[in-house]
């Protein structure tokens, strides 16, 4: 039942990667970003990540996305125009990546330890209050580190986009 | 893990000079919108002040090395160097920074201030982390906020392409690093750098040894993007050239300093053990980065595009001290970092003021003449390119020589020669620069260049006098470098 599920929603997420790259038009595109973010929240629950799980769709399908359509709907973005490109780039550029991702693939199948796989339900460690003690004991200093990323967003938005300086 | 989370004395010394840049830049982001657009100088003295203040922590916190939250944090000699020359970069560019956007806006903007303190948190951590998701957190503020300075003259068009190049290559190879770094976690179950190396000892390396290869090669590309060593030092070019010259100078010092750093660290560290199978990886990175860099720069015309291959070829040479693997290699690292941030500013800065308003002037037959427009200028610019070189009595020399004698000292002949050949070719380029700023006469128009205000005075003062110093007493850095080499492990 876990492998099916896995597989379900593991095949949703690469089809709709697939699918963003593919789509000129940029909702389109952002929709897809929505089903790529909702499939992996699925498999952060399935490994027992469950306040993981709830972030990804609170944050990001939620959040991030609906300032992305927001965006995308403001700016009134059209398709995309497409530029004529090498030819070439597209012949070279995309055996390497599947070989890259065969090759990866081929590794984890074939050197991974058999003590490593991971089997579903045993991770147990995924609650709100674990997350919440691990990024206030161990993980403390980069969690407030974090902010100053915030911080620098905040930054970097009013220096690029106020009307005048 | 630990009951507490509140940190000790001992704790909140070590991370002090970021904890008071960190509050610092806040408070200036308060302030900023309260200063009257007149006195808007002060964001910058406030910045130095702060800056200044980060190093003599830094200095104190050395006083009282080891680990700290939970080992994420190490301050030991290897890392309280590079945040003392991460903090001078930065204070050399706040100084140089103050009448270049006086002369592009008009007036002073705060918002850059903040940001180069913000940015200096990051480098900071980057040397002093000793957690890989630290490590990757402190890179992100440094590169963000390197990406946003980048493209700080937002009606430039330059500086539009310049930041979004960056920014996207950039993006691009941190996710690389990200899958490596989760490769490591997954293959050893920990993202702290002495605990992979235990995983590692301890039977890892037997278990799922390709494993950790591809992890240490996917973590690589993050890094050699961020040292800009070829094959993925592309986007130098178009950065450097876009980006406003002080900020150009800034990601060539300081943020490069601050990713070797952490490369060092990361190799010494908890990648020891696989030594024997990074050298040929860094062997042909090394060559490569040096021979991309040196025969591009040949062939530039525009004078802050040449000193991007420039970089990307110092880059190859700083490689070679790292293929050596040893602590006299790393002593080296660390002195050729120092040296060439200060010969890089004080290039910068000179072409900063050369440039004029709108960075008209930044071909290299823009130079024409210059000794007779601006002789004090152009003497600095004589000992920085001299440096960059690495001709007797300036800082370039020693950190070329320690690079190279630390590379012989771990049998890289090759690799010395084919380096040595390639300072060779490089000096062809910076004498160009030479011949025309002396032999040249002025073209018509160019007239004297614009008189330098006391900031980038400053800035060039000092590189130009640190520059001469490492060349003609070294030994007082190398010494501290050699004892600080021999910590990271």
């Amino acid at each position: 039942m876990d492998a099916l599920l896995f597989l379900t929603f593991a095949g949703i997420a690469v089809l709709c990667a697939i699918n963003l790259i593919l789509q000129t038009h940029p909702i389109s595109s952002a929709l897809s970003l929505v089903g790529v973010m909702g499939a992996l929240a699925v498999l952060y629950l399935l490994l027992g990540g469950a306040f993981i799980a709830a972030v990804q769709l609170i944050v990001y399908a939620g959040a991030v996305m609906v300032l992305f359509l927001f965006v995308i709907m403001l700016l009134n973005a059209q398709a995309e125009r497409t530029t004529s490109k090498p030819a070439i780039r597209a012949w070279v550029s995309v055996p390497l990546l599947f070989t890259f991702v065969i090759l990866l693939a081929s590794l984890i199948i074939q050197r991974a330890p058999a003590g490593a796989a991971v089997r579903f339900g045993e991770f147990t460690g995924g609650s709100v209050a674990n997350v919440g003690r691990a990024l206030f004991t161990t993980y403390l200093l980069p969690f407030e580190i974090t902010s100053i990323l915030i911080l620098i967003a905040i930054l970097g938005a009013i220096v690029l986009a106020r009307k005048e300086i | 893990m630990p009951t507490s989370f509140i940190p000790t004395a001992a704790d909140l010394l070590r991370l002090s000079p970021d904890i008071v840049l960190t509050a610092g830049g806040a408070l200036m982001m308060v302030i900023e919108p309260l200063t009257s657009a007149a006195r808007k100088a002060r964001m910058a003295v406030i910045a130095a002040l702060l800056i200044a203040a980060a190093m003599a922590l830094s200095v104190m916190a050395y006083s009282d090395p080891g680990t700290s939250f939970s080992g994420m944090l190490v301050v030991d000699g290897f890392s309280t160097f590079f945040r003392i020359l991460v903090y001078g970069c930065g204070l050399l560019t706040v100084l140089m920074s103050v009448d270049y956007f006086k002369r592009e806006r008009g007036s002073e903007s705060g918002e850059y201030y903040v940001l180069i303190v913000f940015s200096l948190v990051g480098q900071s951590l980057m040397a002093s982390a000793n957690e890989l998701v630290l490590i990757f957190i402190g890179l992100e503020v440094s590169s963000i906020a390197g990406y946003i300075m980048a493209g700080y003259l937002r009606d430039d068009k330059r500086n539009n392409e310049s930041a979004l190049k960056y920014f996207l290559l950039g993006s691009f190879a941190t996710a690389f690093m990200l899958y490596g770094v989760a490769w490591v976690y997954g293959l050893t179950g920990s993202t702290n750098l002495d605990t992979v190396r235990r995983a590692i000892l301890g039977g890892a390396m037997e278990q799922s040894g390709q494993m950790l290869f591809v992890a240490t090669a996917l973590m690589f590309v993050g890094f050699a993007f961020k040292i800009s060593a070829a094959p993925f030092h592309v986007w130098a070019p178009d950065v450097y050239q876009g980006a406003p010259a002080p900020v150009a100078g800034f990601l060539a010092a300081g943020a490069k300093a601050a990713a070797f750093a952490m490369l060092v660290r990361v190799a010494a560290s908890a990648f020891f053990p696989l030594t024997g199978r990074w050298e040929m990886l860094m062997w042909a990175t090394a060559l490569a980065t040096m021979i991309v860099g040196n025969f591009a720069a040949l062939r530039q015309s525009n004078i802050k595009r040449m000193l991007a291959y420039s970089s990307v070829a110092h880059a190859g040479y700083i490689l070679v001290a790292v293929t050596a693997q040893s602590e006299v290699g790393i002593a080296a690292v660390m002195f050729y970092l120092a040296s060439y941030a200060l010969m890089t500013i004080g290039v910068f800065a000179v072409v900063t003021l050369v440039a004029s308003k709108g960075e008209r002037f930044v071909e290299i037959e823009d130079f024409a003449g210059l000794v007779q427009r601006q002789p004090m200028l152009a003497i600095a610019l004589t000992i920085f390119l001299f440096s960059l070189i690495g001709i007797p009595l300036t800082g370039g020399f020693f950190a070329k020589f320690y690079v190279f004698k630390a590379a012989l000292d771990s049998n890289l002949t090759w690799l010395t020669i084919l380096g040595l050949l390639n300072s060779a070719v490089a000096a062809f380029y910076y004498l160009r620069v030479l011949v025309v700023m002396y032999m040249k006469p002025a073209a018509e128009g160019a007239g004297p260049v614009d008189p330098a205000g006391i900031g980038i005075k400053a800035a060039i003062v000092a590189s130009a006098v640190g520059t001469l110093y490492l060349g003609v007493y070294p030994s007082a850095v190398l010494d501290f470098a050699g004892k600080a080499a021999q910590l990271v492990k």
